[in-house]
């Protein structure tokens, strides 16, 4: 069954997370505000106190209480969401790696804020980049379009894939900036999403579980080593989805990666969320000039598309990756070192330039991105990285 | 017993065969163990009150020893005891 979508609204990132929970009517939502994603939760309370939705709607008083109680739900079988941003999901920091441990798919709308300190509210990737490792896909979206349908194909991934999943989209440049918006109706969505088929259930009486048990040297790697199966898999699961979405409703939603310009590329940027958009209109300028330039953005960090980045990069011959973390490895930023370390068992592989830029809400305009063409231009011609990381848009 | 590979083990770390913990003998915790001598004990029980682990058999009202496979060997019971009918000592291994 095919739908065609013609319907759109003119809505802000925060705006259409909250649409999109509306329309998915989860069980439980849990949650604590916190710029730049308050918001969300704010909108959604409205509509749980307008009858909108059947939600049980749990006011909490820390990030940490909101994670724990979408961990009850959702082992109970519920279908669970949750949002927050920076310091809130630092906060949630222990209990994220139990939520993907017990394989609960709560769904997690973040909005990509700085960490402190020194104290900021606005964007770059610390926070989610800070919880790469903790068990969860993560999917960072571009703009408020794609926001909205990535949360609603989060919820199908996770359940088929028992993994719980943020969904996060740049603080402020996509949380608060009003976009055009294509949504589908209520009963579109969730007949895509279905019904959830829980592993388990901590309310079946008739069947008595424990959950949460000890486990020491004679098991604990064991079972690390079976969680790791269910993230393997979710590769396929997630493709499968994403296509299903994409030819159902007409819509063409990225999965891992989304390629622009990429066709006979020489030069190719490796970045993420709402700064590929600033990418793609750099290259716009520059492939009108002749240049043979491509943009690559990175839409899912976990599980890593090291597969995808090896066919699509084996035959460029300079790649530039754009962090908006910095993680004081001393070597560059978090994705860049994936980046190579995915390239390096390639016979034939590009040159690789890190950069940082657009901390704590720096802006990074058009020029930057063609100032960091030209830095890999100059890295083409000379054949060589000079610099194991550049900052872009810094005062030096 | 025969630990599982970790194909064998369910999403979650799940324990469906509850309760377990009866299978887990916490008698290998102990360092010293209780000796109990029947001779001395003059049955008022306050070993079998005291003992956190319900280590103590109890049979039609009388101690009739104590259960090695949970006894952690925290030695409460030679404590309490005041006719010193139970007494700690470390096994030889």
């Amino acid at each position: 069954m095919k739908v065609e979508t013609k319907k759109f609204l003119a809505k802000t990132g925060n705006e259409a997370a909250a649409y999109a929970m509306k329309q998915i009517n989860p069980d439980v939502v849990a949650a604590y505000p916190i710029t730049p994603s308050s918001e969300i939760v704010m909108i959604f309370s409205k509509y749980v106190a307008d009858g909108e939705v059947d939600t049980e709607f749990i006011p909490v008083e820390s990030e940490h209480s909101a994670i724990s109680v979408c961990i009850g739900a959702s082992a109970s079988g519920a279908r669970v969401m949750t949002a927050t941003s920076s310091q809130g999901l630092a906060l949630m920091h222990e209990i994220l790696y139990i939520a993907s441990f017990l394989r609960l798919p709560i769904v997690m709308v973040v909005g990509n804020r700085a960490l402190s300190g020194p104290l900021n509210i606005h964007c770059d990737h610390s926070d989610t980049m800070g919880s790469r490792d903790s068990g969860w896909i993560q999917m960072y979206c571009e703009n408020a379009n794609e926001v909205y349908h990535t949360i609603i194909n989060a919820v199908k991934i996770s359940e088929r894939a028992n993994l719980p999943s943020m969904v996060m989209m740049d603080g402020f440049i996509v949380t608060h900036g009003m976009e055009k918006v294509f949504v589908l109706e209520d009963e579109d969505v969730r007949n895509f999403i279905g019904k959830r088929k829980p592993l388990y259930s901590l309310l079946d009486v008739e069947k008595p579980i424990t959950l949460g048990s000890l486990t020491l040297f004679d098991y604990y790697f064991e079972h690390k080593r079976n969680q790791l199966e269910g993230v393997l898999k979710s590769k396929k699961i997630i493709d499968e989805v994403f296509e299903e979405y994409s030819n159902r409703f007409g819509i063409n939603i990225p999965s891992f990666v989304e390629e622009y310009n990429m066709e006979g590329a020489e030069v190719v940027v490796i970045v993420m969320s709402s700064a590929a958009g600033t990418f793609k209109e750099a290259v716009d300028i520059l492939k009108d000039k002749g240049e043979k330039v491509g943009v690559l953005r990175l839409k899912i960090m976990r599980p890593f598309p090291y597969e995808i980045l090896r066919e699509k990069l084996s035959n460029v011959k300079v790649v530039g990756v754009m962090d908006r973390a910095e993680t004081f490895s001393s070597m560059g930023g978090p994705l860049s070192i994936e980046v190579k370390a995915a390239l390096y068992p390639l016979s034939k592989r590009p040159l690789v330039q890190n950069f940082i830029f657009g901390l704590g809400g720096r802006e990074f305009g058009i020029e930057d991105a063609i100032n960091v063409f030209e830095i890999l231009k100059g890295i083409k011609k000379r054949n060589a990285v000079s610099e194991e990381f550049i900052y872009i848009g810094l005062r030096e | 017993m025969k630990l599982k590979s970790w194909k064998e083990l369910e999403e979650g770390g799940v324990v469906r065969n509850t309760p377990t913990s009866l299978e887990y003998k916490t008698g290998d915790w102990r360092i010293k163990t209780p000796f109990f001598l029947e001779g001395e004990c003059s049955q008022c029980l306050l070993c079998f009150l005291y003992c956190p682990d319900s280590a103590i058999k109890v049979k039609f009202g009388k101690v009739v020893g104590i259960d090695l496979d949970y006894c952690k060997g925290c030695g409460i019971c030679a404590n309490v005891c005041t006719r010193g009918a139970i007494y700690m000592k470390e096994e030889d291994i």
